[in-house]
């Protein structure tokens, strides 16, 4: 330590004036620490409001047990107590109170018009319970809960499925305020009077969707890097002027509606297309099927995220000086090896950033799976916005959007492990 | 401008052109031959057409006319990888994501060496130039110097015969650039390597070079030793670029026995030993080494021309002493004195005579 530095009786560095150099650096900095914050602090707020909440929202929603805005406990808080009562695995209908229960808040549920929310919200577990809460709502608000009783006769004259156990399973397995039957659901599992049970082989959409989704996002992203290498690789090479007039050509998608692309992909695939007259023209007799299945996903989306995989494997290619590869030729290998030992290493960074890049991207990809995907050609995404917009079960959704989000993270992590974030280039 | 028997030349240009565009020659006409085991060095300002000629002897750049031979055999039409030539780049070019005995070994495995042998060889390369802990390490932990030495051991790893070099010293500072210096030199003679230099530092080229070839506009100035290089320029192109050199444009009055008569612009006129001018009328450029003028009368030497001058400035630059004097209507003209004992210190408005041999004295192109 220098002979002219203050230290006091702690070991701890002074400023000039006493007081200790941590407090007197942290009071030095703290006007232009605050500046900076001011200065990020339309863009926090608008990624708080924007991303941030919505996807904390989506996290809530594949757990909450609601109908509607309400939660179901909320709106059955006497059946909840007593079916805590009623054992499904008897094999016994529940018991009087538990009907007396049900009287009581389906009226009060009619009342406030939340009886069919109630209805469509277990709807999602077992098909048909929307029409029984529908069909007894009017019916139980004439009722008198005193003098009416009992009531199971009443509901099963109203409908005889309200003396279905299934039925009452679901009720019970549901009257928390937390509910795990959308992930259960996501997972093509669902909870019987038995427990947990996978769905019959024939209804599991959800893990199929998965496992494609992911599968031709893997193709996509390989077939990405197998065109766009080379282009990368020309890009860099060449001189800043011509350069810059191809990366200009490897751009130009940018500038095009994502839709206008997509459609031109179909004008050009579909059967009576520009690409299937010419396999005609050329004495081929029958018509290749290249839209409308996982084969025109592929190609469309490996057009359309190519740049993706271009930029990052450019920046990263421009920065290795041609004197590597006249190096090791110097040193005697040959045009190949040069390649394989010295330069293609380099350009990993590049490799990783634009593969997780267009991964990541394909992997939530909707329009373009929607629009030429077809049956067998369509990605979680899309089933996820049926979900969203046409069943308007939010639940699912949500809990099919956790999931997405929790594959890429995890994938995200392999991949750190693997390369190394650190190692990855984006410009 | 070889003059050697081609016969036991080991690198040669013969009526080497390179041209890029098709428009401008680079490299006009370049003839080279150079001996075995000689320490060469390209020197010239950029643009001049020595790392074209670098290269297109590395196999990098093909010349657009002409031949160029190592060891008698023409290789214009050798791949780069087959030349076995060793190679030290200007930013060194190790490469980044191999440590640094991976580096040395490269070029070994390349030629299918065995794994002990390989080993061995590149521990001992590592050992010659002090490297020998390194090997573990990768390129981005060490300092410009060590990378400097792991560039030129792994250029001499596979033990080539010929080594180029292209400004390889360009990114140190000036210690280190002179002590690196020492140590190339060295080992290019300890092993007996031919060795072809490129650099635009004419102090580098002159401390290690058994001959420099001056480079400009595309041509060979002047192809010498670094003593004849300095002391007997043949044009004015290599007497201003090789030192200081003090100028003044005259006409030639006469020339016999050797000697020129020059009158200089102002009226002066001093005799000089002609280089490239031939008949009385021509205009000259003469050029005199700062340090060859003598300003103590006690110690001029016999049959020399002396003039009178005006100090100007005096600058103190520890081992030497620069004085700026106004001498024959020219205010630029600088003396160099050695800081010995007894040496006198000019001070500013002195009237001095100072005068110089006819010898140092060269009368150049205009």
């Amino acid at each position: 330590m220098m002979a002219d530095t203050h230290v006091d009786e702690n070991g701890l560095v002074l400023a000039a004036d006493g007081t200790p150099l941590k407090q007197s650096l942290a009071r030095a900095l703290r006007a232009q620490k605050i500046r900076a914050l001011l200065l990020i602090a339309p863009l926090l707020l608008f990624v708080t409001i924007s991303f941030v909440l919505p996807i904390g929202e989506m996290l809530m929603r594949s757990v909450q047990n609601t109908a509607g805005t309400e939660y179901v406990p909320d709106l059955l808080p006497n059946v909840v107590e007593e079916v805590q009562e009623w054992d499904p695995a008897s094999g016994e209908m529940p018991p009087e109170p538990v009907y007396r229960a049900l009287a009581q808040d389906l009226a009060t549920a009619f009342e406030n018009r939340n009886h069919t929310q109630l209805g469509r919200r277990f709807n999602y577990e077992s098909a048909g319970m929307s029409s029984i809460f529908r069909k007894s709502g009017r019916r139980v608000s004439n009722w008198d809960i005193e003098t009416d009783g009992p009531f199971r006769e009443k509901f099963l004259d109203i409908d005889e499925d309200w003396g279905d156990i299934e039925y009452w399973a679901t009720i019970k397995a549901n009257s928390g305020y937390y509910t795990t039957s959308y992930f259960l659901a996501a997972f093509d599992a669902q909870r019987t009077s038995e427990g947990i049970a996978m769905k019959d082989p024939d209804q599991r959409i959800y893990s199929k969707l998965m496992i494609r989704t992911i599968w031709l996002s893997f193709l996509i992203t390989f077939c990405t890097f197998a065109l766009g290498y080379p282009v990368a690789w020309l890009l860099a090479d060449l001189p800043t002027k011509s350069a810059n007039l191809l990366l200009i050509l490897v751009l130009l998608p940018f500038w095009t509606s994502l839709l206008v692309r997509t459609s031109a992909w179909k004008i050009l695939l579909q059967q009576q297309g520009v690409i299937n007259d010419f396999w005609i023209a050329l004495g081929f007799t029958e018509r290749m099927s290249l839209i409308n299945n996982q084969l025109g996903v592929v190609i469309a989306m490996t057009h359309i995220l190519l740049p993706f995989m271009i930029l990052p494997l450019y920046s990263v290619m421009k920065t290795i000086p041609p004197s590597y590869l006249r190096a090791a030729k110097s040193l005697g290998a040959t045009n190949t090896v040069a390649f394989i030992r010295v330069y293609f290493p380099q350009t990993t960074p590049g490799i990783g950033a634009g593969s997780l890049l267009v991964f990541i991207l394909a992997v939530g990809y909707f329009i373009t799976p929607e629009l030429v995907g077809g049956a067998d050609g369509t990605f979680i995404s899309n089933r996820i916005y049926y979900q969203f917009s046409s069943s308007g079960n939010w639940g699912l959704a949500a809990a099919l959007g956790t999931i997405m989000l929790v594959v890429v993270l995890l994938l995200y992590y392999i991949y750190d492990k693997l390369v190394g974030v650190d190692n990855v280039k984006l410009g | 401008m070889s003059r050697e028997n081609s016969n036991d030349a080991f690198v040669e240009f013969e009526h080497v052109q390179k041209s890029y565009d098709g428009v401008q020659l680079v490299v006009k006409d370049l003839n080279l031959a150079m001996p075995r085991g000689e320490f060469l060095t390209m020197l010239g300002p950029s643009g001049s057409g020595k790392t074209t000629c670098l290269m297109m002897l590395a196999g990098f750049e093909t010349a657009t006319h002409g031949e160029i031979k190592l060891d008698g055999k023409p290789i214009n039409n050798i791949p780069p990888h087959k030349r076995g030539i060793g190679m030290v780049f200007q930013n060194y070019a190790l490469f980044p994501h191999m440590t640094i005995a991976e580096n040395l070994a490269f070029p070994l495995e390349v030629r299918k060496l065995g794994k002990s042998e390989r080993e061995e060889k590149v521990k001992r390369a590592l050992d010659m130039v002090q490297m020998g802990d390194f090997g573990g390490r990768r390129p981005a932990q060490l300092s410009g110097g060590q990378q400097q030495r792991v560039a030129l051991a792994r250029a001499l790893v596979f033990e080539p015969e010929l080594v180029l070099m292209d400004e390889p010293l360009g990114a140190l500072d000036k210690q280190l650039r002179e002590h690196m210096q020492f140590e190339i030199t060295n080992l290019a003679h300890q092993l007996g390597i031919t060795t072809v230099y490129v650099t635009h530092d004419q102090t580098e080229a002159l401390t290690m070079s058994d001959r420099v070839a001056v480079f400009d506009d595309g041509r060979i100035q002047q192809l010498a030793a670094p003593d004849t290089l300095y002391e007997a320029p043949e044009n004015s192109f290599v007497a201003q670029f090789i030192g200081e050199n003090n100028t003044f444009e005259g006409t030639v009055k006469e020339i016999n026995n050797g000697l020129a008569v020059v009158e200089l612009d102002d009226g002066e006129v001093i005799d000089c030993t002609p280089v490239n001018v031939s008949k009385p009328g021509e205009r000259t450029l003469i050029s005199i080494r700062p340090e060859r003028v003598e300003i103590d009368k006690g110690r001029l030497k016999e049959g020399s021309h002396t003039l009178k001058a005006e100090v100007l400035e005096f600058i103190y630059m520890g081992d030497i002493f620069r004085t700026r004097l106004r001498v024959a209507g020219r205010d630029d003209f600088i003396i160099k004195t050695r800081n010995a004992p007894d040496q006198v210190r000019l001070k500013p408005g002195q009237q001095i005579e100072i005068g110089w041999l006819p010898e140092d004295c060269r009368a150049l192109d205009a």
